[in-house]
């Protein structure tokens, strides 16, 4: 029998081309929709990034519309409830919000209320929080998750290029020579790049991987760097010590197109090859090869994500990748690049266009007049009115606990779970006068809240998202918000309308958020000007800069295709003005030195061994999401504390037993993973759960003095065999 | 229709990350919602991260069918070995216990055997299989024999597959690496660790329990041996 189509189950009334709504990849997929609710997918295999490939969140993202905790209505806190809350008419919701953001303004000043983002939200979305903070609430004090993500990366391509972006596409790391992989569990937290890895490969290149544990795609790889967590400066630094004393290095690339070598190279002078291997944990025998193969390439690419930049020292540790591109001079070509791989959606658009405290849309700075000026004036607001640059996330809490600000505004952002030394959150959100949180979940943190507003699920919106290749993509509406549930930009206008300030928050549709963010954009380093969604349908994806009049003449026009690859020779941009490829006036790059400090709270005689947290291929961010959705919960039900077996046989734990990591911060009891693929001072927690099982109980606010970036990839830890079981063992609670 | 013949499917375990997403995908199907088809298992976790998919292999002579006594597993003409036809399937459990690949499953429940059947509701319309589509390191393919050749160099397709006495050809291929590799993959962080790799990775007993002096003596002499805390 053949031919014979099985027709089993509903059908769709339509397939709505989007993206996935999870990590920085953002993988095309199609949702299958019938009767306003998404009711599967189906590859799109044109969509050039991933061409139809999917991990097992796009797979199952789907479930998550229909999930019985959809919020569908406003809800307050109510002590006489069961759940402690009661749902409210959404336009009772806004109108306290409203009065009591008012209340606190007028008690203690614009600046008592804070505004938390995220980088999950569509561009539109960013663009307009950092309006309605600045314009609507005129409070300096708006800061983002991405704090917790990509800033360390930002900083140090700031400092080193002038701009912030992946400098090529995937497609061009496919015959390249060498990979080098610098803290990224790529298999597991960005799992479709693993596929132009292993291309790479096949086509020649080899493979570096860089990382305390052997990640499943550092199982195969040509060289193996098992890094102490938190040594990564001290790597690069030796390694570009051994490319200096072999002359492994680019001299015509160095001469023309940068600045501030020597500086680094008299640094590196003290990073022996025996000290580097002393105080790395990886083997002299090992940097040599890294250095080797590095210094004597043709092409190559250098990735990095959180595994270095989740550091007090994270900008040192990206800088200190950058000093090894730059060295090698393989940058802006076909085959050669560099870039760091972000964890959430909107990982780039989201930290471009101001929600971030101390920047403006365009990748503007916030204390520069010129740019003040000119936002104020797409504002039609006085410059003197904007207010100055504001603190980052976990500051702001600081301030919460010293009682500087009194409200917050929180969406897209689960703080309890994903911050740092979150006994110290949770304490800082009870202490709120009047918390309000934006969410289709009711997440961790939203229980403090006093209002929770049903916001908007990515499928039930439109808007632009800029994924990890610097690749603007369109995210389509599948279906509408349910019950009183609406678009999160209508809930933030909403309250500017309430607050009798609706000035600036009137737009009708994410398409005309988008149009001032391109007028807003322009002129700025990352320049959407020349972007429209239709472009961008066309195309399948923009790569910003991308311009609505020619850089060099300031002629209009409208065909600008975008800019796939950065810092090509003999490229001209608009802070260079024709002098060199990068952002900078001389158009060169710039050596940092990029020194090594060992962590804060490092292990010790009290605390011995490293603890580093991380994620799980099943699991996204807080979990929010992904801890309501079956058979991903399924696939890892919960943390557990990997440890080498040596360490287990050292402490008397064997695979599968109650383990208790303890930290100055605080203790927890998770089941005990035993296995050879971590190095044996070191034990690896993910993040993803709340309350008893949260590992952001033990990880130390400590934070990076330049990106703010707090330590999550190491800090001194005890573990011990639990005596008895923890009490949620026993108990039948919901995943969250 | 039938599955067009120019087209097959390749898997290379080498690849394989562990992720799910075949798993996952595969249970979406129409067919058999809920329920996987794919097996994908860890080879040893507690030594290594190595995962490997298992997918039915579409014997040319399915020892399955031959050993089903009620004749309820059938192969299309297009070589796809179906899962057991549910009014003849008695669930007996016979091809469960013969596949040399260990691919059958029998569900008590609903007393009958199910498996992969290439996603046959797709491969037959011109589509790939859903777990080929979604694989994010192209572990599982499905293309042609010029495209696996262009795109991996470095292996090489088998299909034929010796199990004691047995000779089996399948439908899918296996990616062979065309030279063994020049050094194990990477399983055990502290031979990395050690400035003179071994060879191979210090298994768990001898660590965690010396049992001769000599054990316990080349432990001393190793200086990565004791961890450093």
């Amino acid at each position: 029998m053949t031919g014979v189509r099985l027709s089993t189950s509903v059908e769709p009334e339509r397939l709505v081309k989007t993206h996935c709504c999870f990590c920085g990849q953002q993988c095309g997929i199609q949702l299958k929709v019938r009767d306003n609710q998404v009711i599967g997918f189906e590859p799109w295999e044109e969509f050039p990034f991933n061409r139809g490939m999917l991990c097992p969140k796009g797979v199952k993202r789907y479930l998550q519309g229909s999930h019985p905790d959809r919020l569908t209505t406003a809800f307050r806190r109510d002590s006489s409830s069961a759940s402690g809350f009661s749902p409210m008419p959404y336009h009772q919701a806004i109108a306290r919000v409203a009065s009591e953001i008012e209340r606190i303004q007028q008690a203690h000043g614009a600046g008592a209320i804070a505004v938390l983002g995220g980088a999950s939200l569509t561009t539109e979305k960013t663009y307009l929080l950092g309006k309605f903070a600045r314009v609507c609430l005129k409070t300096p004090f708006i800061d983002y998750n991405g704090r917790l993500c990509m800033v360390s990366a930002g900083a140090a391509n700031k400092k080193a290029f002038g701009i912030d972006r992946t400098t090529n596409p995937w497609s061009d790391m496919v015959g390249t020579d060498v990979i080098w992989v610098a803290g990224s569990n790529v298999a597991e937290c960005s799992p479709i790049t693993t596929n132009y890895i292993w291309q790479a490969r096949e086509q020649g290149a080899k493979i570096i991987i860089q990382d305390p544990r052997i990640t499943p795609a550092a199982r195969t790889c040509d060289l193996y760097l098992p890094v102490k967590p938190g040594r990564d400066a001290a790597l690069f630094a030796g390694v570009l010590q051994i490319m200096i004393e072999r002359n492994w290095l680019d001299h015509a690339f160095i001469d023309e197109h940068t600045v501030g070598f020597d500086q680094v190279a008299e640094y590196c002078q003290s990073w022996t090859l025996s000290r580097t291997a002393d105080v790395t944990g990886v083997p002299q025998r090992a940097l040599m090869q890294a250095a080797e193969w590095w210094g004597t390439a043709k092409t190559s690419f250098l990735f990095h994500a959180r595994g270095i930049e989740h550091h007090s020292n994270g900008v040192q540790n990206a800088l200190g990748t950058i000093n090894l591109v730059l060295a090698s001079g393989r940058i802006g070509k076909p085959k050669s690049g560099y870039g760091t791989i972000v964890g959430q959606a909107n990982g780039q658009g989201g930290r471009e266009h101001g929600q971030k405290c101390d920047q403006l849309p365009g990748w503007r700075d916030i204390s520069n007049p010129e740019h003040r000026r000119y936002i104020a004036g797409v504002w039609g607001v006085d410059e003197q009115e904007l207010p100055a640059a504001g603190v980052d996330a976990y500051e702001l809490f600081r301030k919460i606990d010293r009682g500087e600000i009194k409200g917050l505004l929180s969406i897209c952002f689960n703080p309890k779970v994903s911050l740092p030394d979150n006994t110290f959150i949770t304490r800082c959100l009870e202490k709120l006068e009047f918390y309000t949180a934006i969410d289709f979940f009711m997440n961790d943190s939203a229980w403090h809240a006093d209002i929770v507003l049903p916001g908007s699920l990515q499928e039930e919106d439109e808007g632009t998202v800029t994924q990890v290749e610097g690749r603007i993509i369109k995210i389509n509406k599948a279906v509408a918000c349910p019950g009183e549930a609406r678009e999160d930009w209508r809930i933030l206008q909403d309250i500017a309308q309430a607050l009798g300030r609706p000035r600036g928050f009137t737009f009708e549709h994410p398409r005309e958020i988008f149009e001032e963010l391109r007028v807003a954009s322009k002129g700025g380093v990352a320049d959407y000007s020349g972007v429209t969604y239709e472009k961008i349908t066309q195309q399948l994806g923009v790569f910003w800069p991308c311009y609505s009049e020619d850089p060099r003449t300031g002629a209009p026009i409208d065909d600008h295709l975008g800019t796939p690859r950065l810092f090509e020779r003999g490229s001209y941009n608009p802070v260079a003005k024709g002098n060199g490829p990068f952002y900078f006036p001389d158009g060169r790059a710039r050596f940092n030195v990029a020194e090594y400090r060992p962590p804060v709270d490092d292990a010790c005689d009290e605390y011995p061994i490293y603890l580093t947290t991380g994620r799980v291929i099943s699991q996204f961010l807080s979990g929010t999401q992904t801890r309501r959705i079956g058979p991903l919960v399924h696939q890892y039900p919960e943390p557990r504390i990997e440890m080498h077996p040596r360490l287990a046989a050292k402490l008397g734990i064997a695979d599968g037993e109650w383990a208790t990591a303890e930290t100055r911060r605080g203790a927890l009891t998770l089941r005990a993973q035993v296995v050879t693929t971590i190095r044996p001072d070191t034990v690896f927690i993910p993040y993803h759960w709340a309350g008893p099982k949260s590992a952001n109980q033990l990880t130390v606010a400590a934070q990076d003095p330049i990106s703010k970036i707090p330590q999550y990839k190491v800090c001194g830890c005890r573990v011990r065999k639990a005596g008895a079981p923890p009490d949620y063992a026993t108990v039948l609670e919901p995943q969250q | 229709m039938a599955k067009p013949d120019y087209l097959h499917f390749f898997i290379d375990p080498n690849r394989c990350i562990g992720c799910q997403a075949c798993v996952q995908a595969c249970s979406e199907c129409d067919t058999h919602r809920g329920e996987s088809m794919i097996h994908l298992e860890y080879v040893n976790r507690p030594e290594s991260v190595q995962t490997v998919p298992v997918v039915c292999m579409h014997c040319e002579q399915p020892t399955c069918a031959e050993v089903c006594p009620a004749d309820a597993i059938k192969r299309t003409g297009d070589g796809v070995v179906q899962s057991a036809r549910k009014p003849r399937c008695i669930a007996c459990g016979n091809c469960v216990v013969a596949c040399p690949f260990g691919v059958p499953e029998l569900y008590e429940d609903r007393k009958i055997m199910m498996k992969c059947d290439m996603c046959y509701d797709r491969t037959s319309v011109g589509k790939k299989p859903m777990c080929a589509t979604v694989c994010p390191s192209q572990a599982l393919f499905f293309g042609s024999r010029e495209q696996i050749e262009q795109l991996r160099p470095l292996s090489t397709p088998v299909n034929t597959f010796q199990f004691g006495n047995q000779t089996i050809t399948t439908q899918v291929y296996a990616m062979v690496p065309r030279k063994l590799a020049n050094r194990p993959s990477h399983v055990d962080v502290t031979a990395a660790m050690n400035e003179h790799p071994r060879s191979r990775a210090v298994s768990l007993k001898v660590v965690s329990t010396p049992t001769t002096p000599a054990d316990a003596a080349a432990l001393d002499a190793d200086p990565f041996a004791e961890i450093e805390v």
